[in-house]
């Protein structure tokens, strides 16, 4: 089932809704066309419900939103960038399981 | 009879693992299949799988594993997001620990672990992965619209991928080591016949070289003894799969001398109760349709062997 605990955010929202957001942020860039992305969409929508209220869940479409990635030179997705108090705490590259998912969130949580 | 948790517990959840999982629930095994990552294993990382029977206009990869997984859904087979750190396989009552601590037994195994795409192991390489090196055409090829890149092999994974990139890539250099190709005919015709790429035989790839954002070049050798550059942006690595075999006893299972599990053609191990299928095994080719065929002879060898416990 997909969570409406996840954020579809845009390049437009992305300074006011991840930058200067109250919580800690998981952003998964993904596309339509990436089969590992849409792989790894259950076990994204399962830690928005685990982690809800400690840190936001979002996901990005590449596609749409050309300008997010450029800026933090993602040339490979599934990437998952994690965002805290506005700066880029760490980021995966590949599907990964959820142990790794939850290790990451786990740095800022 | 000790008691274990279940009957059957297929590793894996790729074409052989589903196909396993889809017999085993089908029959009212108690099974379970434990995946440590996103279901569907390599398949994932295909763009188009035109060879699977059935699929008469062809399919993607994605599509593909998500019809095999509901497939084994609609038998109510029972599965597991979990990673497993250690195995002790040689009882009667194969242990599996898992990272959280938790335990859990059967009477028999199907590993089904699959394979992960090999690595050159040259300077560059690892630095640059997310940033220029990709070893999946289909997630990373969009990146590269209108820019160079390069395509590292010669099999049928390599050749297939060169020929997607071109939807994208202004051009695609295809570098192999040998002085022919090792695709199937009709998979080179079509590169051949595609003017977006150009071909390097008979050199290898030694340096990956670029700054901040990203790869720029690439260092080849010549087997005439020559070495060149080469000017991309982005290189892809397809050059076959290794077995992953990292948590797995490989001491106490017999394998080939690259890492993959030996097993007879009904996908016996040499240990009692423990199978394997799919790309893990030794065998020559690896290919979704023979991954699938191994996963249902597992679980019938798995089945023949629990009722004569």
């Amino acid at each position: 089932m997909a969570s409406d605990k996840v954020m579809h955010i845009s390049d437009d929202e992305f300074d006011s809704k991840i930058l200067q957001g109250d919580l800690p942020c998981l952003i998964d860039f993904w596309a339509p066309w990436c089969g590992p992305c849409k792989a790894i969409g259950p076990m994204i929508d399962e830690l928005a419900e685990e982690y809800d209220g400690k840190i936001r869940i979002a996901k990005m479409n590449v596609d749409d939103n050309p300008a997010t990635p450029g800026k933090y030179g993602i040339r490979a997705i599934p990437t998952l960038i994690l965002f805290k108090d506005g700066e880029k705490v760490d980021q995966i590259t590949g599907a990964v399981g959820k142990p790794q998912l939850t290790e990451l969130i786990n740095k800022v949580v | 009879m000790q008691p274990a948790d279940y009957q059957l517990i297929i590793l894996g959840g790729g074409p052989a693992g589903l196909t396993a999982g889809l017999y085993a629930a089908r029959n009212k095994l108690r099974c379970l299949l434990v995946e440590k990552g996103a279901q569907g294993g390599q398949v994932l990382t295909t763009d188009w799988v035109d060879n699977y029977p059935g699929f008469i206009e062809g399919t993607t990869g994605f599509e593909l594993v998500e019809k095999m997984s509901a497939h084994a859904a609609r038998f109510d087979l029972q599965t597991m997001f979990a990673h497993v750190t250690s195995f002790d396989l040689k009882g009667e009552i194969k242990i599996l620990q898992l990272e959280n601590g938790e335990k859990l037994t059967a009477q028999s195994v199907i590993i089904c672990a699959g394979g992960s795409p090999g690595k050159l192991y040259i300077p560059g390489e690892e630095v640059f992965t997310g940033k220029g090196v990709s070893y999946c055409a289909t997630c990373d090829g969009p990146f590269y619209k209108e820019q160079d890149i390069a395509v590292v092999g010669g099999g049928n994974t390599a050749i297939q991928e060169a020929i997607h990139l071109t939807k994208f890539a202004r051009k695609v250099t295809v570098i192999h080591r040998r002085k022919e190709l090792r695709a199937t005919r009709i998979v080179q015709d079509k590169a051949f016949a595609n003017d977006k790429i150009d071909f390097i035989f008979d050199a290898e790839v030694t340096e990956i070289k670029g700054g901040e954002n990203g790869v720029e070049q690439l260092i080849l050798s010549h087997k005439n003894g020559t070495g060149s550059t080469l000017e991309v942006s982005g290189i892809f690595i397809l050059i076959g799969v290794v077995p992953n075999t990292e948590m797995l006893p490989m001491d106490d299972l017999e394998k080939d001398e690259y890492g993959f599990i030996i097993t007879d053609t009904e996908m016996k191990t040499n240990l009692p109760g423990v199978f394997a299928a799919g790309d893990i095994r030794s065998k020559n080719f690896r290919q979704i349709i023979n991954a699938a065929g191994e996963g249902a002879t597992a679980e019938l060898s798995a089945e023949h062997y629990l009722a004569n416990l």
